[in-house]
């Protein structure tokens, strides 16, 4: 399907749009009130405000510098790095040249970087059966497997039953921001080129509509949107197919669903917000090997949501923990990054992390819709790999291995279809997505298809494990039918005045945090005079909306304290002011935001958080 | 004059990462923390590469000292607009005892080597804040110095160096060869854009061990301990004058 001609690079094809060129649907712009003098001015990226209208930029030379690989890789993560890895163990193999370029919008290759994790090894097999002798950092084998429901103060334990999707016998806790920057050494020494630093910004097509490539990130835009002297384009990748890793809501992603109707037989993708950190704790609290997971308090039963706590063997006594929250929560008042802080005072959780040191924090968006989110896999020109169609095992919350899995099958189903010579505009490689179907990662993903859905019923949490006991534990998921999710998550919020503020406590400054010092360990940072990357399609939503309704939402989902609502200068109202310089990447606010105003772009290259081995 | 101009680029922790003190106290933690190019030799590259594009000068040269890791450094300097790069190969343990002394003697050395008309420098690095580098470095070839340089121009024979001094600014003229080290205020340094890190993969950086210039790495420093800055405590309101002296004197103050 060709769109019609957006101006902005949204590329969006709803009539709606306030964006939409006038003149190609003939459809006249509703009135423009972000023109009035008391409307605010929020956003002034160019995706929202087009440069080619805009006369601070006549005269500007816009010619973008461009070059030709064979395929070109959007994000350096799991998915990513095992393709390049993939095509460049095949190309040696029939001692073929094959130019694989990665780019990265991350500074160096797993800052940006995530995860728990359990790491189940079967994809990373195998990709590299010899990833002991190569080093990889799978240091941690689990030894003992804890599930608890917790109470306000008590727990119940719950048997690891071997067959049951937690038990994570012949797992390894890992680091995965250290095991990407390892397969990242791996796809070097393959000659696999890597770009850590630079953005894809833009998805670029051809004449017949197909994915030409992409175009990374343009530097030196001021904040309100003017070039400065350092202004300098992005440059354009060409490749016969692009792969889009872009893990958990990429934001190419977004417009490639839109340009090429990707998700119009499947489900809407339904997604949880997770919450770690890292912490050094006392030498006599810890237990090399151990994993334990949680559900129940402090979330109520309708709430979705769980904790992880694993303590690492890496020479010192580190313990990754974590929390995660079902985005499909209802009450605006919830604060995942709250929760999180107070599960930690559970009698059960407070003992370990006494006399400890918090070193990391961070938050990801992460995937729950499974087989029945999955949208099409496969345009003219390109391939959507990993996290950001999403094949991650929710009861399991394993997402890596099947990742990786993923981006070895494209790699395999594209090889063959590359040309030597010359460039054939737009591949179209459906084989990925028939690989795919037949391998064991659609086998394992229609297994639990149903535990996740199951939890939306009277009982929540406890019917969802009542489902699974029956039907996953004893049945293995082979009951005929699919169970649906509830529809788009940031339609699940109830307005304000029909839910109960929550009482939070107070950080106690030694378990529990605020957010601000939260955020400062994340390391992130950006480039300060940028336009915001968080950009609002309409200025004026916010407080008429958002604040309104639901009570500015944003300021409690958002882990790193982007969104503010503060009071305007002459005080008469409220303002929101978006922080975007502690922006995290964690993409929570352009799924959860009840008005959908919210569109995230990528920010100048090398700009987010800098884990370390998160 | 040759028209060479050398510039010095160290990598460091980058300023925006929370830093973390060894469980050993024996340094901060380096391992999978974010590094850059130390903020002031992001200036000073750029002032040299200005210098070339202005054609004052004819080449650029980007030297750092250090393990393997530096050479990502010295790449962005090339990205940036150096033609070719020095690597001063030390070791991770050397490394660790690297200073400024060092570095300026083998500063010095290679500035003699590729006979270089210009030295330019950061003023100080962001994780030692040493700010001896260019000074020692003068000294030891006997050259010149404009140091907290924020305007530069270059003549025949010398240069014009407006310095950022506590009472304002002083301009000086010195004779080149000199030793200039970058304020903040020199110039606002350019991206590195990929295409210009593609073409830096062309360029040549040479790698030189201190041996070969002669130059012994042995510190006559020791670090006994590094410890993080100590908590803010509380502070105590008092009621009057006498409170304030009583308190004075129970902490042995006065």
């Amino acid at each position: 399907t060709k769109s019609p001609k957006c101006k902005c690079s949204l590329q969006c094809i709803s009539p709606r749009c306030p964006r939409l060129d006038p003149g190609a649907l003939g459809v006249r712009p509703t009135a423009r009130r972000w023109a009035s003098s008391d409307a605010p001015k929020i956003t002034t990226h160019y995706s929202i405000h087009p440069r080619d209208q805009d006369p601070r930029w006549e005269g500007t030379e816009m010619e973008r510098f461009a070059d030709q690989a064979d395929v070109v890789v959007v994000g350096a993560g799991p998915a990513g790095l095992s393709a390049a890895i993939r095509l460049k163990q095949l190309a040696l193999a029939e001692e073929r040249e094959v130019r694989v370029c990665v780019v990265e919008k991350a500074s160096q290759i797993g800052a940006h970087t995530l995860s728990g994790a359990c790491l189940e090894p079967s994809a990373l097999n195998e990709l590299l059966p010899d990833w002991k002798e190569r080093g990889a950092p799978l240091h941690t084998p689990v030894t003992e497997d804890i599930f608890s429901i917790l109470t306000e103060k008590h727990r119940i334990p719950v048997p690891m039953l071997p067959g049951l999707p937690m038990n994570n016998h012949g797992n390894y806790i890992v680091r995965l921001g250290n095991l990407v920057r390892w397969l990242g050494e791996q796809a070097e020494e393959l000659g696999v080129e890597l770009y850590p630093g630079y953005a894809a910004a833009e998805v670029l097509f051809h004449e017949d509509g197909s994915v030409k490539g992409i175009a990374t990130n343009d530097v030196g835009i001021a904040k309100d949107g003017s070039p400065k002297d350092t202004f300098e384009r992005g440059m354009e990748l060409h490749a016969q197919v692009t792969l889009f890793g872009e893990g958990c809501h990429g934001h190419l992603a977004k417009q490639l669903y839109r340009h090429f109707n990707l998700r119009q037989n499947c489900e809407p993708q339904t997604y949880a917000i997770g919450l770690k950190e890292v912490w050094v704790v006392r030498p006599e609290k810890w237990r090399p090997g151990r994993v334990e997971h949680s559900v129940g308090w402090p979330l109520n039963r309708n709430t979705y949501g769980g904790s992880f706590l694993y303590h690492l063997n890496e020479g010192e006594p580190l313990v990754a923990l974590g929390f995660v929250v079902g985005l499909d929560y209802s009450n605006p008042y919830l604060s995942p990054f709250r929760e999180f802080q107070r599960w930690k005072h559970h009698p059960f959780v407070a003992p370990t992390l006494e006399g400890g040191e918090r070193i990391g924090y961070g938050a990801r968006a992460l995937n729950e819709g499974g087989v029945q989110s999955i949208p099409e896999l496969t345009f003219p020109g390109g391939i959507l790999i990993g996290c950001s169609p999403g094949f991650m095992n929710v009861p399991k919350i394993k997402g890596t291995h099947t990742a990786m899995k993923s981006g070895m099958l494209a790699a395999e189903a594209v090889f063959p279809r590359l040309a030597k010579h010359n460039v054939i505009p737009g591949l179209h490689v459906p084989e990925y997505a028939e690989s795919l179907k037949a391998s064991w990662v659609w086998k394992e993903l229609h297994a639990v298809r149903n535990i996740r859905p199951s939890f939306h019923n009277y009982l929540g949490l406890y019917g969802g494990m009542v489902y699974t006991g029956i039907f996953y534990w004893i049945l293995r998921g082979k009951e005929p039918w699919t169970l649906k999710h509830c529809g788009l998550d940031s339609d699940q919020l109830k307005p304000a005045k029909e839910c109960t503020p929550i009482e939070y406590p107070r950080p106690d400054g030694k378990l529990s945090f605020d957010l601000l010092s939260s955020v400062a360990l994340s390391g992130t940072n950006h480039e300060g005079d940028q336009p915001a990357h968080l950009t609002l399609r309409d200025d004026s939503v916010p407080v008429e909306r958002n604040l309104a309704i639901y009570d500015g939402p944003e300021q409690r989902f958002c882990p790193a304290g982007v969104y503010e609502y503060v009071p305007t200068d002459d005080g008469a109202g409220m303002r929101l002011q978006i922080n975007a310089q502690n922006c995290v990447h964690c993409k929570t606010c352009d799924i959860k935001d009840p008005s959908q105003n919210i569109n995230w772009v990528v920010p100048e290259g090398s700009g987010g958080p800098a884990y370390n081995g998160m | 004059m040759s028209g060479r101009v050398l510039v010095g680029v160290k990598r460091v922790i980058d300023y925006a990462v929370k830093i973390r003190v060894k469980p050993d106290h024996s340094g901060v933690v380096t391992e999978g923390v974010k590094h850059s190019m130390n903020p002031f030799c992001e200036i000073a590259v750029e002032e040299a590469v200005k210098m070339k594009e202005k054609k004052l000068i004819k080449e650029v040269v980007a030297v750092s000292c250090g393990p393997q890791q530096v050479q990502e450094t010295i790449r962005t300097a090339l990205a940036m607009g150096a033609d070719r790069g020095i690597h001063v190969e030390v070791s991770a343990k050397e490394y660790e005892s690297l200073g400024p002394l060092q570095v300026s003697k083998i500063l010095a050395a290679l500035a003699k080597k590729e006979e270089a008309q210009l030295i330019i420098l950061g003023k100080q690095a962001i994780d030692g804040d040493c700010n001896q580098t260019g000074q020692m470095t003068a000294a030891l070839l006997d050259w010149p110095q404009g140091t907290f340089a924020s305007e530069v121009t270059l003549e025949a024979g010398h240069v014009k160096v407006v310095r950022e001094i506590d009472g304002g600014l002083e301009t000086i003229k010195i004779n080149t060869p000199a030793v200039l080290t970058a304020d903040l205020r020199l110039n606002t340094p350019r991206y590195a854009t990929l295409p210009n890190i593609m073409k830096a993969k062309k360029k040549k950086i040479a790698n030189v061990k201190p041996a070969d210039l002669g130059v012994e790495l042995a510190s006559k420093l020791q670090v006994l301990r590094v410890d993080e800055p100590p908590q803010r405590e509380a502070g105590v309101k008092v009621e009057s004058v006498d409170d304030l002296v009583g308190k004075l004197k129970e902490a042995g103050r006065i």
